[in-house]
């Protein structure tokens, strides 16, 4: 029997909406294997709320670990508590969500225990029992197919690649107190964006702006677009728009911003420069307005309107107004 | 202070992907390789915190093939002290590896400092620089785009979803770097002759594949060119309808 590990995340006791795709990655990397079980593990402070729904998820066990200090992320206090599991566990794989945390704590776990990670990784299949991962390089210019020898194999899971799946059967749940200290690196503080703000890499909804915007000030047309989606959509921004000091970096799509690979991406003013073109050709639908109807955008577009984006995104933004009102 | 800055050869971010016969990697041929952009941010701060302190060493390492001696040149034009090179034919596609390697290079550095790139954008890996820290049991911080380093500890400021995660961390640490941080400079006229100058010690490495073997390099699925709804704001009402009706995303 095979044993697969998924850890989730929370944020202020809460269990953090990704952790539902990490369980449902798990789940499909358990079919995989044969017989096979998942136990979700999280770490907090105390009870994490929305934990015991993650057996709906394919969780066949949800372990809650507490320490005084796990309220907040603490890399060397988790790391620890996961590979005292993970060895005490027998585990074949231990997978994360490829977030700001799981992307600092996979490695981490991974050199812990002399494995190799496969970060970011979009689909997972077993062969001859051994775990094949296919991750995006370049960017998403191209996909490496790797297979990870041994075990236990170590992955984190791109944010809206492993769309949730329910099932209906429920989990079992399981508590206990862990020892030990944060560890040297302490978060002291979480600066919090403003109530509400999505990351462009775990939206599910994506609209970015280019330089067509022509000034900073006129990004608000896109926040308007983005707030009539009613709080699932996230602003992103064009690399040279970011270079321009207009948007901050955190908002940046690209081979040196983010990847993203929400549900819809509606780029605005966006020409479509190659390494724009490789941070989101993942998303599933992708919209393009833009004044040059040669604009490469064009070609990696399953709907354009060739315009005026002044004219046209508040024109969007109304009829997306009436779908939700 | 004593600082170490590994950094890698990557090909430019405009390169369009050629897979090569093997299937496996990309095909070289014409393609402009530059030092990793990330990894400039580290080369910065180093420069930066060694010029506040009024003294130190600034050493660059990378591991790859001899060409990347030029990358190490790059870094070393912009103001490092010296550099060194692990040289190996390839660089494998297990960070544990390239980790291991650099690990037992920074071990007897008594560097106050560890930096590195937040990743690479070619392996996109995001794992070198804590698999380091794991390896030699230092504390560190990832994608960090705001520091302040006092005696003998540090605060830096890293991104995460919906905020700003503000962390504490003793010395010496490995700390990886995110755009942000700083605005890295260019390598001046001059900067670019003294670097010819500069001490770069090669040393021939010989690096395990470790447990992560390439099965294909293929390109993504292509996506077909969609339609042209329509021009100007006349075309919103039919895109909303598209999007409702035939990509059922709204």
């Amino acid at each position: 029997m095979s044993r697969v590990l998924a850890v989730l995340e929370q944020r202020d006791g809460a269990l953090r909406k990704v952790s539902h795709e990490v369980v449902t990655g798990a789940r499909r990397l358990a079919d995989a294997f044969s017989n096979s079980t998942v136990d979700a593990l999280v770490m907090a402070a105390g009870a994490v709320r929305g934990a015991d729904a993650v057996g709906g998820f394919g969780a066949d066990k949800v372990i809650t670990l507490t320490n005084a200090a796990f309220g907040t992320y603490a890399p060397e206090g988790y790391a620890r508590t996961i590979v005292d599991r993970v060895k005490a566990g027998g585990y074949d794989a231990v997978v994360f969500a490829a977030s700001a945390t799981g992307k600092d704590l996979a490695p981490r776990v991974a050199a812990r225990l002399g494995r190799p990670l496969a970060q970011e990784v979009i689909d997972v299949a077993v062969e001859s029992g051994a775990v094949i991962a296919i991750r995006p390089v370049y960017a998403g210019k191209a996909l490496l197919k790797i297979k990870i020898a041994g075990s236990p194999a170590v992955l984190s899971l791109r944010p809206n690649v492993f769309t949730p799946v329910q099932r209906p059967k429920a989990g079992a749940a399981e508590a206990a107190a862990v020892d030990g200290s944060a560890g040297r690196v302490v978060v002291k503080q979480i600066k919090a964006a403003p109530a509400g703000t999505l990351d462009v890499a775990e939206a599910p909804i994506v609209v970015s702006g280019g330089r067509g915007l022509k000034e900073p000030a006129n990004f608000k047309v896109l926040e308007e677009l983005a707030a009539a989606f009613g709080g699932r959509a996230a602003v992103g921004a064009s690399r040279a728009v970011v270079d321009a000091g207009w948007r901050p970096h955190a908002d940046q799509v690209g081979q040196t911003g983010k990847t993203v690979s929400p549900t819809l991406y509606v780029a605005v003013g966006v020409s479509g420069a190659i390494q724009h073109l490789a941070g989101m050709r993942t998303s599933k639908v992708i919209v393009a307005i833009n004044k040059d109807k040669d604009a490469p955008i064009f070609k990696v577009a399953d709907y354009g309107i060739v315009g005026d984006l002044f004219e046209v995104v508040p024109k969007l933004t109304e009829e997306i107004k009436k779908l939700h009102g | 202070m004593k600082i170490a800055v590994c950094i890698k050869r990557v090909p430019d971010s405009e390169t369009r992907v050629k897979i090569a016969p093997d299937g496996k990697s990309i095909d070289e041929a014409g393609v402009k390789f530059i030092l990793n952009p990330y990894d400039e941010f580290a080369v910065e701060e180093a420069l930066r915190r060694k010029e506040k302190a009024g003294a130190g060493e600034v050493v660059v390492i990378a591991l790859g093939p001899a060409a990347a001696q030029e990358t190490i040149r790059t870094a070393l034009a912009m103001g490092a002290d010296r550099g060194v090179l692990l040289q190996a034919e390839r660089i494998p596609a297990d960070g544990l590896q390239t980790a291991t390697a650099l690990a037992a290079e920074l071990k007897a550095g008594g560097y106050d400092l560890i930096l590195f790139g937040k990743m690479a954008i070619d392996d996109y890996n995001h794992q070198v620089g804590p698999m380091v820290a794991e390896l030699l049991d230092l504390p560190c911080v990832t994608t960090v785009a705001h520091l302040e380093i006092e005696t003998g500890k540090g605060t830096a400021e890293r991104e995460i979803e919906g905020g700003v995660e503000v962390v504490e961390f003793p010395l010496p640490a490995v700390l990886t770097t995110d755009k942000g941080l700083n605005e890295p400079r260019y390598p001046a006229l001059k900067g670019i002759m003294a670097a010819k100058k500069k001490p770069l010690e090669v040393k021939p490495t010989t690096i395990a594949a470790g447990g992560l073997d390439v099965v294909a390099l293929m390109p993504p699925p292509e996506r077909q060119a969609g339609k042209i709804v329509g021009e100007g704001a006349a075309a919103v009402a039919e895109l909303v309808r598209l999007l409702r009706e035939e990509a059922k995303v709204l």
